[in-house]
Parts: C-alpha cells; structure tokens; sequence
C-alpha cells in the first residue's frame, strides 16, 4: 500500500489526510484545508480506503477505528 | 473503488474529441489515476529521458509555467520510461543546480504502459524512449488536442499556454481562434451551417470580411 512505508508508518501526504479528517470532510474539503490540488487528495484518499483507514458516506470522508488509532501514532 | 481496466502492449493513438485512454502509473505523487483529475484540465506530456540535457530545460520551463497553468484550472504531469527513483533524484538535481522546484507528478512508466497506450513511442526515432509529446485533457477527459516533437527539439512553453487559452476560450464563448490568436484578439465566429443562417450573420453586427469569415471582439 503505497500510503503506507515499509515500517508501517503513514507516508507524509496520508499523515497530513489523516490529521485532516479528524473533522470528516469532502474531498474538496480536505483539499481547501490542507491547500492541495484535487488529484493528490483523490489518489492518497483512495489509497487509505483501500487500507480501511477511512470510511466514506455521502461524499464525506472520515477515519475509521484504525485509522483514528493511527492519527494517535503520529508524532 | 474499481481498478480502471489496464491497457494491452498494443500501440495505439488517441484521437482528438475521444476520451483520454483510462490509466494507473506510479509516479513521484503516489499512485495517480487519470480520473484523479476529473474537473480540472490536465497536461499529460512525454520526455525521452532523465538526466538529459533538452529534457532538463524542459522541466525547468514547465515548472516556470506550473503556476499560470494552475490559474487556468490546468495540471502538469510529466512521463518517461525511467523508474521513480531516477525521477527522483532528476528532480532534485535540477532544484540544486536551476534552483527550480518541479510541482507536478512524473510518471515511472518502467513498462512503457501508458507510453504504448498514448503513442508516445515513434519506433523511426527510438524504441527505448519516449517523444515529446503533449496530450490536453479537457475536465471532462476528453483529448482536446496533441503535439508531437522530436527527440532534438524543445517544446515552446508560450505555445502551450496559447493553446490551453484558445481551448478554454472556445468552450467558454463558442467560438473559434485565428493564427497567431492571443488573449485579446478578436475570435472567429463559426460558419454558418445553412444559406439562411448565412444571410442572417452579415446582419448579425459581426465584423464579416465575407459570409464566412466573421470576426468579433470577446467582452473584458
């Protein structure tokens, strides 16, 4: 999983994601937050969906358990 | 979440007005789907290969125009057949020794997937390297337009940046734009399609030279 290095830590754009949807937001939400163009939240948001960090209703993104477990390793 | 359908070896060649061929590559952004881009324009353009010397003042002027791309709703993605370590430390080569930041994804294409699928490589010119070449994709993935350089010949930035605003121009007032257009200039109202349409145009208030050939000023 590309989000994720081979230690297991969060790669710096999904680090920066993640501490984003500690309030769920659209795609567009999370990328007038962090200033970042649309492809870059699409493809990282997806790559965490895939690796069930994040959990998505109604276009709105949000972490699930694991992935609010892993905002709390963040340095 | 589907996978988008990947693409066989089978070299093929966009066409104008179709949609974009679908694709997934790794690149120095991540993994990117083209549909990633979905909303925005996006320019999909080919270098022969890192470390080059034309490549590397092609990458120092695309980034110059990164920004007033960006102003139009434009991306920048670039691509050759070298992995994503080579982008890498290509990229950071040119920071240190251009001082020029490179803000848009390059695409590792080891495999020549997305090269094969959009035509880049011209067998007459090199196997093992890709063209100059640059794909518009318009928001909603539709090729709106292409251009093929050789290997020998850098690519003209201002050229690009014409293009993209005489795309964006015609979708906006729906007209069309002479030789040599630049933002500013008077535009060319499309033909008419019937004998009526053409005895009503020269009564429309157009500037027309003759029934065909009507010009007019875009409002500030």
């Amino acid at each position: 999983m590309p989000c994720v290095k081979p230690d297991g830590t969060l790669e710096p754009m999904a680090q920066a994601i993640v501490r984003a949807l500690r309030s769920p937001r659209t795609i567009e939400g999370v990328c007038e937050h962090l200033r970042l163009p649309v492809y870059r939240v699409r493809s990282t948001m997806r790559e965490l969906f895939e690796a069930g960090l994040v959990a998505e209703s109604d276009s709105v993104y949000a972490l699930t358990d694991s992935g609010r477990s892993r905002v709390e390793e963040i340095p | 979440m589907e996978t988008p359908t990947q693409n066989s070896q089978a070299p093929s060649f966009p066409r104008l007005g179709q949609p974009a061929p679908a694709f997934q590559a790794e690149t120095t952004h991540g993994t990117i789907r083209l549909e990633d881009f979905k909303g925005s324009w996006l320019i999909l353009f080919s270098h022969p290969a890192d470390f080059t010397p034309v490549c590397t003042t092609e990458f120092v002027e695309f980034a110059k125009i990164a920004e007033p791309l960006g102003k139009r709703n434009v991306h920048l993605m670039g691509l050759s057949i070298d992995s994503t370590y080579s982008h890498i430390a290509w990229i950071r080569n040119i920071e240190q020794h251009f001082k020029v930041t490179i803000p848009f994804p390059v695409i590792a294409d080891l495999n020549k997937e997305v090269a094969t699928l959009y035509g880049m490589i011209m067998p007459g010119e090199s196997k093992t390297e890709t063209s100059r070449c640059v794909f518009v994709i318009d928001p909603n993935q539709i090729i709106r337009a292409m251009i093929y350089y050789p290997l020998t010949t850098g690519r003209n930035m201002a050229e690009i940046l014409r293009l993209i605003d005489a795309l964006q121009t015609t979708d906006k007032h729906g007209v069309a734009t002479p030789a040599n257009w630049r933002p500013g200039d008077k535009v060319i109202v499309p033909p008419p399609k019937t004998i009526e349409a053409a005895t009503e145009r020269v009564k429309a208030g157009y500037e027309c030279t003759e029934w065909y050939f009507c010009t007019k000023e875009l409002p500030k």
